[in-house]
Order: C-alpha cells, then structure tokens, then sequence
C-alpha cells in the first residue's frame, strides 16, 4: 500500500508550486553557497550576517540595493520577454553596453544644444533604439538564416565588448584623458539622484547611486505586463513560446514575432545604460554592464518570468549585489565574485535543477492526507 | 625562401597552439551533442579545468596533478549538467549557462581564498608545465598531441563501435535505443563522461601547457566557439577538426596583423582583430556556406514511457 501511495505522488497544490517551490530551490542555493563559504574557512552565518547588514542596515545601503535592483529589473525583464517567446537571450551584456552607446552619444551629441525635458526621453529612447538594433541581428540571423540564437548573443557580447573598447579608445576618449571615458555629460543629460529629489521635497536620505531610473524600471515592469498579457502583440509572442506550430495556424508570422520579442528585449536591456550612465557615471565608460546582463537569466528564472516576480528577484539580487560588496569590504578573503557564484547556483536550482525538490514535496504533502 | 618557409612553419605551430583547445573542446562537444544533449557549458567546464590544473600543480609541483585534477573537475560539472539534463529532465542550456557563471564565479572566489591574487594562482615554472616533447620550446606538449589524437580516435568510436552507433541512436531516436533495452541515461551520462574528460584536458592545456597560470575568464569564449566549430562542422568529427583549424589559422594570422598597416584602411585595430573569431563564428552559423542540421533529439529530455 505504501509503495502504491510513492509511486502515484499527485500534482502539488498551486500555492506550493508558486511559493514553496521556488522557495526550497533558493533554499538549496544558499545551502551550497554555505557550504562554500565554510570551505574557504569563514563562519557563513558571521557572513550571512554581515551580508544581510550590508544590503538594508542604513539608508544608504538601501539606496544602493535599489540602484542594483534597477539594473536587475531591466535585464531581468529582458530575458523574461525573451523567455516568453520561446528564445533564450543570453546577450543582455552586450544589449547593455550599446544600449548605454546610444544614450551616451544622444547626450553627448545634445547635450549643449536641447533642454532636459527634452533630452533625457531622447536619451533613452536612442538607449532602447541601440540595445533592439544590438540584439535585432541574432534575432534576424535565428528567423532568417537559421543561426542559434543562444550561440549568436553570447558572440555578440564579445563582439560588442570589442567594439566598445574600440571606440572608446579611440574615438570617444575625453582629449587628453589616460583613462578610456568619455568628457562628462552635460548636466542638463542626468537622471536626477534620488536623494536630490527626495531632498527638495523635504525628506533628506543618504547619499547613494539611486536614481530615477528606477521609476523607469518600474514602468516597464507594468509595460511588460500589459504589452505580453493584454495585447494581441503579447498574445502571439506567447503563443509563439507555447507552441510554434500553433501560433502559425493562429496565423502568426513567426519570423515577424522573433524579431518583436528579440527587439523589445534588447531595448529594456539597454536601458542599464540608463541608469549607470546617466544615472551614475555621468560619462561613457568602459565595462559598466559588469555581469548584469548574465544575471538576467537568474533574476527571471527566480522571478518565474513574470513582472511581478521579476520585481521581486530584483530587489533579493540588489541586496546580494550590495551585501556582497560590503562582505567583500569586510572579509578580504571573499571576493565580490562570490555573488556571481550566487547567481550561478541560484540559475543551477531555481532553473536547471527546478524539477529536483518536487517529488519530496509531493511526498510531504501526500503523507499528510 | 627560407624567410617564406620560416614564416609558414611559425604560422603553422602558432595556428596548432591556438587550435588545440578548441579540437580537445569540440571533440568532447562532439559526443555530447551526439547523444541529443545541449552542451553551453563547455566553457564552464574548461574554465573551472584550468583553474584546478593551475591550482593543483602550483601546490603540488607535478603538472600531472594539475592534469587529473582538471579532469576530475570538468568532469564533475559534466555529471552535474547530466543529473540537471537526464535526471532531472531540466532546460538543458539553463543548466550550461548555470554552469558557465558558476565557473566564472568560483574560480575567483577560491583562487582568491587560497592563493590571494586577486583570482590569478601564482605564476608556474619547470616541472609544474607541461614540457615540450620534440621541439624545444615550440609548446609541442604531449596535449597537443592528444588533440591531434583524439580527432581519428572520435571518429573512430562514434562511427566504428557499437558505442558510437547506440550514441548516434540515442541523439536521433531515444526511444528506439529505449525500446532496444538500452538505457538511455546511461548511455548519455556517458557521453557526458567523455565531454568533460575533453574539456578537462583543454582546460589543462590553457593553464599549464600554453599558459604558465590561471588567470580570471582565461577561457575568453573558446568553448563556445568550439561549440560553434561543432556546427559548423555538421557533427561530425573531421570537419569539426577542419572548423577548429580555420579557427586556430584566423588568430594565428591576426596576431601577426597587428600593427600591419593594411593599403587604404590604415593600421588595422587591434580590437577587431581580437573580434574576428566571433565574427567569424556568427558568419559560419549564419549558415551562408551550408546549412547545418543537429541531431533529432537534441536538446530534448527523454522521458521513458511506461
């Protein structure tokens, strides 16, 4: 009776699919990267602890967990669009880099010459033009000349790396600087800090790189929304992940919608160039998409590639982001690439792995009825 | 004409050099993507190997070690994309790209940890390298002639031996092999097996043959472009082998473009000379000369039915 019972485990209850299961499987994560931790010799509670400090204990730690979150929503949406449509793009990095190219340049080119309210949308409107068009080649290659998308994205960052040293050395290069940047952008081409505008309206923060960029993140995560559950543009990218079969009896043109999906995702990928460039650096510089892209993939697979959960898998990688620099200010021994390994294990569990803790949930959950 | 010859020959062993991980790295590919599984993780793979290898002889002073303790390496993250892609049945280039920035992760971390470096292990010399069999100090090491090896010898176990025809099977039909009474998992951990003994072995050779340490992301995308050699040369051995030369004979070239100043261009940049085996490899999967098609069951979890 009893084996009859194991063999014939039932489906899981939805909350359980929705909320514990994606629980456990961070859960397992965290478990290897304790294990980790206590390789290299550390308590990893004492770093737990620390790393939790580092992420919320002040104002402006939190200010920095936002600023990281922002970039998260982005390329995080980017690759949950993608996911959608049934295509995996792993060329968020590269999407970044150029997407931060076009806005640099809007800024550069106009900054002197067009007032902000004007330049800033222009901005990033030529970020989101320069990260589509960057991720628009894989997807034409994928639709038309049968190239794997997965294989030509990650190419594509290499190439868009290379590219971007170029012209950064030398083509954008302030006259007379050593360091690769480019001349400061005009002030009129800032997204105003957090803490400023906060501040003129009476509620003085502490100082970080937080920006109103993350009001953009947050429109997209409603755009996202509408534009995949709510218009027939979304209805057929889904339908095209779904079922490619489908789709074209539904009447899809399916080489139309890979370059849909491809291109908006490139698009919300670039807008990092937003909030490092125009937010941050207030130049172009060299490297700034530094991993977001890649983290991507873990932020929408946690995020089980909805908004919502993108959202929240943001904010988790925001607060790993800045707790575990501050870890790494900490313990000299723990580098900052710990995080990566992270997002490594948390894209092994939460995506590869994800089917694993199933059927001892099952089990859990059979035995008690 | 002896300057001619000079400059052949030099061309020759640097295109070798270069061409060598990527013939280890597609070879193992080679029969992973054979028996229907999607190998992104390549690069992970011969990433973590040459950290190990670079960490293992640095320790212990015998380039063997560091040899083993790659293979033990590549080969334990080739069981973990297996137990994400067969048993779990899990998304087969999810698990890859796991595994490529776990890789890329922990090989800081722990270099870090052990050696405090800032991810780099200490620089190799003497008895900690792997020597040059033949020539003197042409880097002719023994995996250079393992690449040249492995080449027959893949072709040979995947089109001669009943491994080989099971392993062809089982990328196409997985079910016919299921229906032969031949388990399917076994067959493809196997072949799992065998990628990450290849990918160990090029791993090593980057760090401890071509290299005298590990550095961070030392790896720079060879193993996806074994992957994309792997393709181009339609799966199988021979041309996959031909794929990795070209690719090995376009840097060997580059490298001796740099600072040549090409008529009505001017210097060529050395960014895009670093950019062209990308570009090439995008080029070649674009399919503009021949179109590649992978094997049926590839990247498709087998379920067994009932």
């Amino acid at each position: 009776m009893t084996v009859r019972r194991r063999t014939a485990l039932g489906p899981l209850p939805a909350w359980a699919e929705i909320v514990v299961l994606p629980l456990v499987n961070i859960a397992l994560a965290f478990v290897v990267v304790g294990v980790i931790v206590a390789i290299i010799g550390i308590d990893p509670f004492h770093a737990l602890r620390l790393l939790v400090l580092g992420a919320i204990g002040s104002s402006e730690s939190i200010g920095y967990t936002l600023y990281y979150a922002t970039n998260f929503m982005f390329t995080g949406l980017a690759v949950a669009v993608a996911f959608h449509a049934g295509l995996f793009n792993i060329g968020g990095e590269g999407q970044a880099y150029i997407g931060g190219l076009g806005c640099g340049l809007a800024v550069l080119a106009l900054g002197d010459v067009v007032p902000g309210w004007f330049l800033v949308p222009l901005a990033i409107a030529a970020a989101a033009l320069f990260g589509a068009g960057w991720a628009a080649v894989p997807a034409w290659l994928q639709a038309w000349r049968g190239s794997h998308i997965v294989i030509t994205t990650i190419m594509f960052n290499f190439i868009a790396s290379a590219l971007m040293v170029y012209l950064m050395v030398n083509v954008l290069i302030a006259p007379g600087s050593m360091t690769p940047a480019s001349r400061a952008f005009a002030a009129s081409g800032w997204i105003p800090s957090m803490h400023d505008v906060l501040r003129a309206a009476g509620i003085p923060i502490a100082a970080s790189a937080l920006n109103l960029s993350i009001v953009l993140a947050l429109l997209c995560c409603f755009a996202v929304w509408v534009f995949l559950w709510h218009t027939p543009g979304g209805y057929a990218l889904r339908t095209m992940g779904h079922s490619p079969e489908a789709a074209v009896y539904a009447g899809t043109n399916l080489k139309r919608t890979t370059m849909v999906a491809m291109c908006f995702s490139g698009a919300l990928a670039g807008f990092v160039g937003v909030n490092e460039l125009m937010g941050v650096h207030h130049r172009i510089v060299l490297d700034f998409p530094a991993g977001y892209g890649f983290a991507g993939i873990a932020v929408a697979l946690m995020g089980r590639n909805h908004p919502l959960g993108v959202m929240l898998a943001a904010l988790l990688f925001g607060a790993l982001q800045q707790g575990g620099t501050e870890l790494a200010f900490e313990i000299p021994s723990i580098t900052r690439e710990m995080v990566v390994v992270i997002q490594g294990l948390i894209i092994l569990f939460s995506g590869a792995l994800v089917h694993l803790p199933r059927p001892w949930l099952q089990y859990l959950f059979a035995s008690r009825y | 004409m002896d300057e001619a010859l000079t400059f052949f020959l030099l061309t020759l062993a640097s295109m070798a050099r270069v061409a060598t991980p990527l013939v280890l790295c597609a070879m193992g590919g080679l029969f992973a993507e054979k028996s229907g599984i999607v190998d992104i993780g390549l690069e992970g793979k011969m990433l973590m190997a040459a950290f190990f290898a670079a960490a293992s002889a640095a320790v212990t002073g015998s380039a063997w070690a560091g040899v083993g303790a790659a293979i033990l390496a590549a080969v334990a993250l080739a069981v973990l994309h297996g137990l994400a892609c067969i048993t779990y049945r899990g998304n087969q280039v999810v698990s890859g790209v796991a595994i490529n920035i776990l890789a890329a992760g922990l090989t800081v971390v722990l270099g870090t940890a052990w050696f405090a470096r800032g991810g780099q292990t200490p620089p190799l010399t003497g008895s900690q390298r792997l020597p040059s069999l033949f020539l003197p100090n042409a880097g002719d090491n023994i995996l250079v002639y393992a690449a040249l090896l492995s080449v027959p010898l893949t072709w040979w176990i995947v089109e001669r031996t009943r491994f080989g025809l099971r392993l062809r099977a089982v990328g196409e039909m997985p079910f016919a092999v299921d229906a032969a009474g031949i388990s399917v998992a076994w067959l493809r951990y196997r072949a799992m097996l065998i990628c990450g003994l290849f990918a160990g072995l090029a791993g090593a050779y980057l760090s401890i043959g071509q290299n005298a340490g590990f550095s961070r992301d030392m790896t720079a995308g060879q193993g996806f472009i074994a992957l994309a050699a792997i393709i181009f040369g339609k799966w199988r051995p021979l041309p996959t082998f031909g794929a990795c030369l070209i690719f090995g004979l376009l840097d060997a070239m580059a490298i001796r473009l740099q600072g040549v100043r090409v008529p009505g261009l001017g210097e060529v940049p050395v960014q895009l000379i670093l950019a062209m085996p990308y570009l090439l490899a995008v080029f070649l999967l674009a399919g503009f000369i021949g179109r590649a098609v992978a094997p049926k069951a590839s990247g498709v979890p087998y379920v067994k039915e009932h």
